[in-house]
């Protein structure tokens, strides 16, 4: 669990936070641009100071009226929008200038046996290596790395400063599309293989929507506008993340059988299942995206539909407003939940009420993650 | 002439040595500061660019001769006259030349480079070590040649505060005076043609290093 209350202006900004961060997995920080994410940031790690603060991760207190550790003191990783690579250090010895530095022995020199990682297990050099798949460039200096190799690399470099919590200022926003793809599910693997938390500063929603657990919404003027688990956020029609033109749920299902003859594999979540057309393996837990824009609703079950995925489902929430299209939540499954965007028009010749039991038919599924 | 020579090349080592020691720490301070006390401080550390070095010779030697506040402390009659006093006032004179160049190095480093090394467990004196003063070796090597290249043709501080003794404060500039003065061209003519091409070749080598270093950053 983490603990974080911030209140100050510095510059430009100001920030107005206080949030309780669970303590695993993927944390999402998604906000226009210049409305403090950063700066939220920076205060976490303690290379922003505002005065005032409050911040416990775990059972320490890294700041409060007395107290404010460091930032070397405290067990992050850090990721920096611009990599910040030592320039005069290789791949290897970059990746090794924290490692070397949260070793016991450094700790137990310096004085700070506390900072030791109880029961946490060592991230190794090698688990690391290979996830983020930096064997071929460790001799090369940063001068001589793309974009996105750097970017791997300064992930590496953090996660093996064994932190307790990861803090990641949109790692992706500076590199090509190809290159941040393949890096999105890495950052999830902090979370999953290594066991470490991750708070993810994006501001492109869809790669939240990929790795992300929970979501802090921030709004323009540095203060909190939600906060809470992904799905839930998502399909909460009083913000603005499921009105959006490319509203989208995600759900969770695990893959089931392989239809080899057409290339479609059956997966299953609570009391649903959706055929994915992807190549799974049995089990695989896979994350699957929805949007609000390819659910359509019709009274009785389709015969004769083209739409492979039809769902039995009920009008849990509505918002009708003055537009055209009207915002609907579906429920699905059992608590499973689905956006649907129909137009008002359709809405009235359907005669459609809250709490009706309907059909959604899903155009189109997107693999977001696996 | 060779006497001057190495004195000269022995005064020119001391000084930039002293200059690193002391020079390195006062630009990272001045790097980061940036209040009107930085500037100040900054402005102080370059006035031996634009003062005539007679002025600062002037000076020097109020300062550590027999009537100076310095040498009584030391227990000594006088710092003047001596290769400390030349030392001391090479230090002053070419502190410029090291403090410039290193402080624009550290200034164009950032805070970028210094905020991944303390996220990474890196102490400010560990930091410093380990990241700022490497990344900041261009400035750092320039600071040492021109540093070296400027006491070593140093004329007019030493005059006022070293005199002119052969073996103790003669260096190589003096001896060209000297020579010019007793009509010995043939000898003024040579020290000033190796000071020349010694010179040359200092700005040359940190002109070639600085351009290896940009294209290995780059």
């Amino acid at each position: 669990m983490i603990e974080a209350m911030f209140a100050g202006t510095l510059g430009q900004f100001s920030l107005d936070v206080a949030l309780e961060l669970p303590g695993t997995g993927v944390t999402g920080l998604f906000g226009p641009s210049g409305c403090g994410k950063t700066t939220l940031l920076r205060c976490l790690a303690g290379l922003t100071r505002l005065p005032g603060g409050f911040l416990r991760v775990g059972d320490d207190v890294w700041q409060d009226g007395q107290r404010f550790v460091p930032p070397h003191k405290r067990q992050i990783g850090y990721v920096f929008q611009d990599s910040r690579l030592f320039a005069h250090l290789s791949v290897l010895q970059n990746l090794r200038f924290g490692l070397l530095r949260s070793s016991e022995k450094h700790m137990l020199r310096s004085g700070e046996k506390h900072m030791l990682r109880s029961g946490a297990k060592h991230i190794a050099e090698a688990d690391v290596i290979g996830m983020l798949g930096l064997e071929p460039f460790l001799a090369r200096y940063p001068a001589k790395l793309s974009g996105g190799e750097r970017q791997r690399v300064a992930i590496g470099r953090a996660l093996l400063a064994q932190p307790r919590l990861m803090l990641l200022d949109e790692p992706l926003a500076a590199i090509d599309r190809a290159a941040a793809h393949e890096i999105l599910p890495k950052l999830r693997d902090i979370a999953v293989m290594f066991g470490v938390p991750v708070i993810h500063v994006a501001h492109d929603m869809a790669e939240l929507e990929r790795i992300a657990d929970f979501l802090v919404l921030m709004r323009q003027d540095g203060r909190i506008a939600a906060t809470g688990p992904l799905g839930a956020m998502l399909t909460d029609l009083s913000l603005p993340l499921a009105l959006r033109q490319e509203a989208a749920v995600v759900l969770g299902l695990t893959a089931g059988d392989y239809d080899e003859a057409y290339g479609l594999t059956l997966c299953n979540g609570p009391g649903l299942s959706v055929t994915v057309p992807a190549r799974l393996g049995v089990g695989e837990k896979i994350r699957l995206r929805i949007r609000a824009s390819d659910v359509s609703l019709a009274r009785e079950r389709p015969a004769g539909s083209s739409i492979l995925n039809i769902l039995p489902a009920r009008i849990v929430e509505v918002q009708i407003g003055e537009g055209a299209h009207i915002n609907l939540v579906l429920g699905v499954g059992e608590g499973e939940r689905l956006l649907c965007a129909i137009t008002r028009k359709s809405w009235d010749v359907l005669g459609l009420r809250l709490g009706d039991e309907v059909f959604a038919q899903v155009k189109a599924v997107a693999l977001a993650a696996r | 002439m060779w006497p001057a020579v190495a004195l000269s090349l022995e005064l020119a080592t001391v000084t930039t040595f002293l200059l690193l020691l002391l020079g390195v720490p006062l630009a990272w301070v001045l790097a980061r500061a940036n209040g009107f006390l930085g500037e100040a401080v900054a402005a102080l550390v370059a006035l031996p660019i634009v003062l005539p070095p007679t002025v600062i010779g002037f000076y020097l030697l109020l300062l550590l001769g027999p009537h100076g506040p310095i040498a009584p402390l030391l227990g000594l009659r006088t710092l003047a006259f001596s290769f400390t006093g030349l030392v001391i006032g090479s230090v002053i004179y070419s502190l410029p030349f090291m403090v410039q160049p290193v402080r624009n190095a550290f200034r164009g480093l950032g805070p970028a480079p210094w905020e991944a090394a303390l996220t990474l467990r890196a102490s400010p004196l560990d930091a410093f070590f380990s990241v700022a003063l490497p990344l900041a070796q261009g400035g750092i090597l320039t600071g040492i040649i021109l540093s070296f290249a400027h006491t070593l043709g140093e004329f007019g501080v030493v005059l006022m505060l070293g005199g002119d003794i052969p073996g103790r404060t003669e260096v190589l500039s003096i001896v060209i005076f000297n020579d010019v003065d007793n009509l010995q061209w043939g000898e003024a003519g040579a020290l000033a043609a190796g000071m020349a091409g010694f010179s040359f070749l200092a700005v040359l080598v940190m002109f070639l290093a600085e351009k290896r270093m940009a294209r290995l950053r780059a």
